[in-house]
């Protein structure tokens, strides 16, 4: 029996501790252990299937056995897999990190009873959309995690959470909504969901209804991913949920929505038509972005902004449409899930250590917690793209392949990349220099809990402490991993690229996914469709 | 394949009156534009599955081209499970809005504002730096250091940075 068609289980599994963990909502002991378990499943069983594609294969499972196009359909191919792995790495990292945040505070702040299953819809919900070869089921995984996501977000229900939650699942639903309008027109115009059945039929359709079905999917895909001008809702948003709900969703959600516009671009609609508009997306993004980190002085909030702007990058990998541009791109994703969820756990212990996770009330980490100033200062550095980090080595890759490119726009964006990675380190070493170097009394507004730690005293390092333990081990712990995680990808960068250019390969290359669900003797359309060349703006 | 205008024309309203409440700054006026949204883009799922009167079951003598698509109402069925979620969650949201702030309108972000209103002078980085005139800055430091305890960056300011 194939391994690949175990992947359904990626999706079930979650749902299935979902169930349990709700059965089980009065004893938090068994819940956890029970979530825990199956995220551990879960991750095991799409290690195996990242192990099963690593050389190329792409399989196809018919769900209940309905032939393709008919039935729906799930595809494990290197990207997919790859990002599957990722994810569940990640959101094993936070469950981990919100578990020991739950034992630590006795679940007095939030109904942490409720947060495993919906978290676990979340994942499903995550795993669904990354497996989906059929566009109304990456509809039904973007609801899932979304749905979900609503409640993780207005966790609680207190003020703050109620206002960022409203604006959250408007938008969101208006997104949706604009994914099921294209979802019907591309029925409509094809008479088929099914993504690789889509591949071979769009490209029958006259030029002008192809490029609105694509333009409708990347508006309803640009706002999930927050892709300049579609991205001020997450800044807004995101900054005052609880601290691993905001890292899983800055690690995932968004990344969800450029996973979908990797496939429209490169399975659905191939060619170079609406590349000269992404690629001036990607810029604003990444320039827009950074700009707005600069002037916050929330932590939280710089990170959402910083979040936002790196988005571009990924879009810039995308809009090149060549091998290098997307192999770095799918690179550049797998790294930044890990960066930005491990700074946003970090965030979280900053602010349990600080009091605050305002720059202006924050100040002398450093010396109270080294610790904690070495997990902020990896990922911030490999954020901001220094080197030896993977974060240096997913920028280079892009600028290399936009240097090959050699268009005036593609140069641009070059400038525009290596800008907003000096800005994003400008950002970072703000936060270092203000949350973790200075001394507690040279801040705006300290809090009293550093002042109440006198440095030069020996014993000081104690005086601020109470029973409540500010760093329970295992918050650090995953926190730890995480970074741990994030620095293998730069030591194993060259396997990594070697997966990620494959992948590229693959899915511009568009015949192993078809045939992979439609059979061997699909007829395959041509990579790139002729009539298509200079395309667009 | 004929079109069903009325539905079409119904549909078109709905958009318009759904985008329009969506608008709207009251919480419960932006639910029912949402409501309306959801079920126009239904209408629109249920134009692409042919026009009345095919056939909806499966009768042996039928032929293939007679029938109606099912897929679209399949489509449908899910898309109403998972816009009655959302409502009954908005709902919530909306109650709670009211339970907190006896309102029920979107609020602004205080944290916005704050930002909006920083002014664009920052301490830390466009203050002016002393010329240091002394050949010996160490001694100055350690001077300045005693008169101001624990502050080397003195705030030219009498407010501070932020605010």
């Amino acid at each position: 029996m194939n391994i690949a068609s175990l992947a359904p289980l990626a999706v079930v599994l979650p749902i299935l501790g979902a169930a349990l963990t709700f059965l089980l909502i009065r004893y938090t002991r068994a819940q956890r252990a029970v979530s825990i378990a199956l995220l551990t499943l879960t991750l095991t069983l799409e290690c195996w299937l990242l192990a099963s594609v690593w050389e190329g294969g792409t399989a196809a499972v018919n769900i209940g056995g309905w032939l393709p196009p008919w039935g729906i359909v799930m595809v494990v191919d290197q990207f997919s897999s790859l990002m599957l792995v990722v994810s569940s790495a990640v959101s094993l990292a936070v469950l981990i990190y919100a578990t020991g945040q739950g034992m630590a505070d006795g679940d007095r702040d939030a109904p942490v009873s409720i947060f495993h299953p919906t978290y676990l819809i979340l994942v499903a919900g995550v795993s669904n959309a990354f497996l989906s070869g059929d566009l109304f089921n990456l509809y039904v995984g973007f609801e899932i995690l979304l749905t979900a996501s609503y409640v993780l977000i207005t966790l609680g229900g207190t003020g703050p959470r109620i206002r960022a939650g409203v604006t959250y699942v408007v938008v969101s639903v208006v997104s949706s909504v604009l994914f099921l309008i294209a979802i019907a027109m591309i029925y409509g115009a094809t008479g088929t969901v099914n993504m690789a059945d889509l591949a071979i039929k769009l490209g029958d359709l006259d030029q002008g209804t192809r490029t609105l079905l694509h333009v409708m999917l990347l508006v309803a895909f640009g706002i999930k991913a927050a892709v300049f001008p579609l991205s001020f809702w997450l800044p807004d948003s995101y900054p005052t949920a609880p601290a691993p709900v905001t890292a899983v969703f800055a690690g995932l959600l968004t990344k969800v929505g450029v996973y979908a516009m990797v496939r429209t671009e490169t399975l659905l609609f191939p060619g170079d038509a609406l590349n000269a508009p992404l690629m001036v997306a990607a810029l604003l993004t990444m320039v827009v972005g950074i700009l707005g980190a600069l002037a916050q002085s929330d932590i939280k909030r710089l990170l959402s902004f910083t979040l936002v702007s790196h988005i571009g990058y990924m879009v810039f990998g995308l809009a090149m449409s060549t091998v290098a541009g997307l192999g770095a791109a799918v690179f550049y994703v797998a790294h930044h899930i890990t960066i930005q969820t491990s700074l946003f756990l970090v965030t979280g212990l900053i602010e349990r250590r600080g009091g605050s996770s305002s720059m202006d009330r924050v100040a002398g980490l450093a010396k109270l917690s080294p610790v904690l100033a070495v997990l902020f200062f990896i990922p911030a550095m490999n954020l901001a793209g220094i080197p030896p980090f993977s974060g240096f080595l997913g920028k280079l890759g892009l600028l290399q392949a936009g240097v090959e490119l050699g268009t005036p726009l593609a140069y641009a964006l070059v400038v525009g990349g290596v800008l907003t990675s000096l800005l994003t380190l400008l950002a970072v070493a703000r936060v270092w220099n203000r949350a973790f170097w200075r001394k507690p009394s040279d801040a705006e507004h300290p809090d009293p809990v550093l002042l109440a730690a006198p440095e030069d005293s020996a014993t000081g390092d104690r005086a601020g402490r109470t029973n409540v333990t500010l760093l329970p081990r295992t918050m650090v712990g995953s926190t730890l991993g995480l970074v741990v995680f994030g620095v293998a990808l730069t030591v194993f960068a060259g396997p990594f690229f070697r997966v990620a250019d494959q992948s590229a390969q693959q899915m511009l290359d568009r015949s192993p996914y078809i045939q992979a669900v439609l059979g061997e003797n699909a007829p395959v359309p041509p990579a790139a469709l002729p009539g298509q060349q200079g395309g667009g703006k | 394949m004929s079109v069903n205008l009325t539905l079409l024309t119904v549909m078109g309203a709905l958009y318009a009156c759904g985008i329009y409440l969506l608008l709207e700054r009251s919480l419960t006026r932006v639910l029912l534009g949402l409501m309306l949204l959801a079920n126009a883009t239904n209408l629109l799922l249920l134009a692409t599955g042919g026009y009345a009167g095919l056939a909806p079951l499966f009768n042996k003598d039928t032929p293939a081209g007679d029938y109606n698509d099912p897929l679209p109402q399949a489509l449908i069925l899910t898309s109403i499970v998972i816009s009655f979620a959302v409502t009954a969650f908005m709902l919530g949201i909306i109650y709670r809005t009211w339970v907190l702030a006896r309102q029920d309108e979107i609020q602004d972000d205080a944290e916005d504002r704050r930002v909006a209103e920083t002014p664009s002078f920052d301490a830390e980085d466009d203050a002016v730096i002393p010329v240091e005139t002394s050949e010996f800055p160490l001694a100055t430091i350690k001077a300045a250091a005693e008169e101001q305890p624990g502050s080397l960056n003195v705030d030219p300011r009498p407010e501070g940075g932020g605010k």
